[in-house]
């Protein structure tokens, strides 16, 4: 499959400070974004995704390394001069133009007539659903409004690449499903690439077509959500998404040896003493009396509607949970239970630590 | 509305004129009194040693442009007057466009700066008021004069042979209004700037605005409430300058301050001088309302 990308990011590094009190902000960091995706930078709050976003924008400057835009150097352009918009995580309407003139503004400044300027604003307006509200000024609106407003104003320009710096935030849970939805239906409706920062895994999960998991300026893994979740290449980004046990062992010959003695079968094999990474729900509860499963004692268990956690112990202790759809299984998985595990093929995942 | 309710109403409405009652009664007094007086002044005739003879007559009024002949007693357009209205309005817009200019990029330094400078910054610009206006005029003489700091400096470093002629002009006015009424642009320009989200800067560079644009189309016309409020405090206490001009001016260079004191000093003039003070009160008035309108202007262009 040929992809054309549109950012390319090239060891970048972003340091904030001189000498020995700078802090690097984002540590040699490479990462293609592909021409109409949906990519979602995602990390825990000063992990450097937003600080990446401002230099794609260019409110920063790299301290090394390039930003490609369509193959081309931009790191030294000004914002002005860069085909990107951004969402503003505070969303910085103007406050002193209606909706209307807001979203047109972009398009004035860049010197479009002012038919092609009426003509787009109204087409924004309508993409965002804002028809009625053009001429209010932007105080009058409630947060999701304005929200979109944000949105139409970044659009109506058509930039290469629209930046979003966790724009839903401030948003209630309701407005912000909504919203997810609304931010994925602009994007394949206007095919524009969009970048989107979040420390929300769920949000990333269900909106990207691919994700960028960052920790501590360093980009840790790319790809799919799916990818991402099934096959975290280390721990930090297996215990960021999802919930996951982490079981410490050593390789031998066909997995890994864990602490309670039992060998656990795994995909992939590094040598030395290893972690494996599994997730709850690639953990299931059979008889004690199971050939080849894993010995266990219920600890204790967890209802949540549709799920039950069940938290498990293994003979030297390791605390391992197992999640399942709650059922009727409940009435005999007590605490204080001897029971089996037996994970799901190929769902053991061994990280580098 | 229960009667309950009415009562206290009504009671509450009571308590409340009643305890602005000091003050209405001495803003009745101590504002439109006096002016009040001014006003009747105007329509009197001038008493031979000052003071005022009750006998109504417009001279007062016609005095403001028409002098009397002294030959031929007909009335002729008093140009030395216009030329002091028009010093003074051209004075006062001037010190207004200065201060601003000055005022606007020390304003933006000081709301710029971290929280805990800010609070230095604005106490040193309000040193100036701590010492008289009389003082500091006479000592912005003291810089400009021609055996002065500036002078003799610029001979000093060899920039100029003979010291350039700055006091009694009408420049040396315009400095010393300059520097006297720049505190008053600056504050209410800080106050509005302190206020501005410095988040819209970088939303409008985004979206593709130069400098230029982002100060002309962004940054001014939403601090503009502080414009107006630092031009007001500016423009009007500049129409009616009174020491400055006096100390700076010299005696020909005068403005409507010094030609309204000089109707009741030296010209024992008090119905003109009455009638000049109420004209400097309608210039005021019609400036104001000139200025309020043009910068209300384009706000609401869709209505």
């Amino acid at each position: 499959m040929t992809t054309q990308v549109t950012i390319a990011v090239r060891n970048v590094v972003k340091a904030f400070g001189a000498g020995d009190a700078a802090v690097r902000a984002l540590d040699d960091v490479s990462l293609d974004i592909r021409k109409g995706e949906f990519f979602t930078l995602l990390g825990p709050s000063g992990c450097g995704k937003t600080t990446l976003l401002r230099l794609i924008a260019g409110f920063e400057m790299p301290t090394e390394g390039q930003i490609l835009l369509d193959g081309t150097d931009i790191s030294a352009l000004p914002p002005n001069k860069r085909p990107v918009n951004t969402v503003f995580q505070s969303y910085a309407l103007f406050p002193h133009l209606t909706v209307a003139q807001n979203i047109g503004f972009g398009l004035q400044m860049q010197g479009r007539p002012a038919a092609e300027v009426d003509a787009t604003t109204k087409r924004m307006l309508a993409l965002v659903k804002l028809d009625a509200l053009a001429t209010r000024k932007t105080s009058q609106l409630s947060g999701g409004q304005q929200q979109r407003v944000a949105l139409a104003r970044a659009l109506a320009p058509q930039p290469k690449v629209l930046l979003l710096d966790e724009p839903l935030s401030a948003l209630d849970l309701k407005l912000r499903k909504e919203m997810q939805i609304e931010l994925k239906r602009l994007q394949t409706e206007t095919g524009i690439t969009f970048v989107f920062v979040t420390h929300d895994q769920e949000e990333a999960l269900t909106m990207s077509d691919r994700i960028g998991v960052m920790s501590h300026g360093k980009l840790q893994q790319t790809g799919t959500p799916r990818e991402i979740y099934t096959t975290p290449v280390n721990r930090f980004v297996a215990s960021f998404i999802g919930e996951t046990n982490f079981l410490p062992g050593t390789t031998v010959p066909g997995g890994v040896r864990i602490g309670s003695g039992a060998v656990v079968e795994t995909a992939t094999s590094r040598p030395g003493d290893v972690t494996v990474a599994i997730r709850p729900e690639q953990v299931r509860i059979v008889a004690a009396s199971d050939p080849g499963a894993i010995p266990a004692t219920i600890t204790n268990l967890v209802y949540f509607g549709t799920d039950t956690h069940f938290h498990l112990a293994l003979a030297d202790g390791t605390e391992v949970v197992s999640r399942l759809q709650s059922g009727t299984d409940e009435a005999r998985l007590t605490p204080g239970t001897a029971v089996g595990l037996r994970f799901a093929p190929g769902a053991a995942q061994v990280l580098e630590d | 509305m229960s009667a309950a309710e009415d009562a206290l109403r009504k009671r509450s409405d009571r308590n409340g004129w009643l305890l602005s009652a000091p003050a209405l009664i001495l803003l009745l007094f101590a504002a439109s009194g006096p002016l009040l007086i001014v006003l009747v002044y105007s329509f009197l005739t001038p008493g031979q040693f000052g003071n005022v003879v009750w006998d109504f007559n417009l001279d007062g009024w016609r005095g403001i442009l028409f002098t009397r002949d002294i030959f031929e007693g007909t009335l002729v357009l008093a140009d030395a007057h216009l030329t002091i209205f028009w010093r003074s309005v051209w004075l006062s817009i001037l010190t207004t466009v200065i201060t601003f200019a000055v005022g606007f990029p020390t304003a933006w330094f000081i709301a710029t700066r971290p929280p805990k400078q800010r609070a230095m910054w604005l106490f040193l610009i309000t040193i100036p008021f701590w010492t008289n206006l009389l003082i500091r005029t006479f000592a912005i003489n003291e810089v400009i004069r021609n055996e002065g700091l500036l002078n003799t400096l610029l001979i000093w470093i060899g920039v100029i042979d003979t010291p350039i002629q700055i006091v009694y002009t009408d420049a040396a006015v315009l400095i010393g209004m300059t520097y006297v009424y720049l505190p008053l642009m600056v504050l209410p320009l800080f106050a509005a700037i302190d206020r501005f989200d410095m988040r819209l800067l970088e939303a409008g560079y985004d979206l593709y605005a130069s400098r230029l644009q982002v100060l002309r189309r962004i940054i001014l016309p939403i601090v503009k409430p502080g414009i107006v409020a630092g031009s007001i405090l500016v423009f009007v206490p500049s129409l009616g300058a009174y020491v400055t001009p006096r100390v700076l001016g010299g005696g020909k260079n005068m403005m409507i301050g010094n030609f309204i004191e000089l109707q009741f000093t030296q010209g024992r003039n008090w119905p003109l001088g009455a009638a000049l003070s109420m004209t400097l009160l309608v210039i005021v008035m019609i400036a104001l309302l000139i200025y309020v309108r043009a910068a209300n202007r384009g706000d609401n262009p869709h209505g």
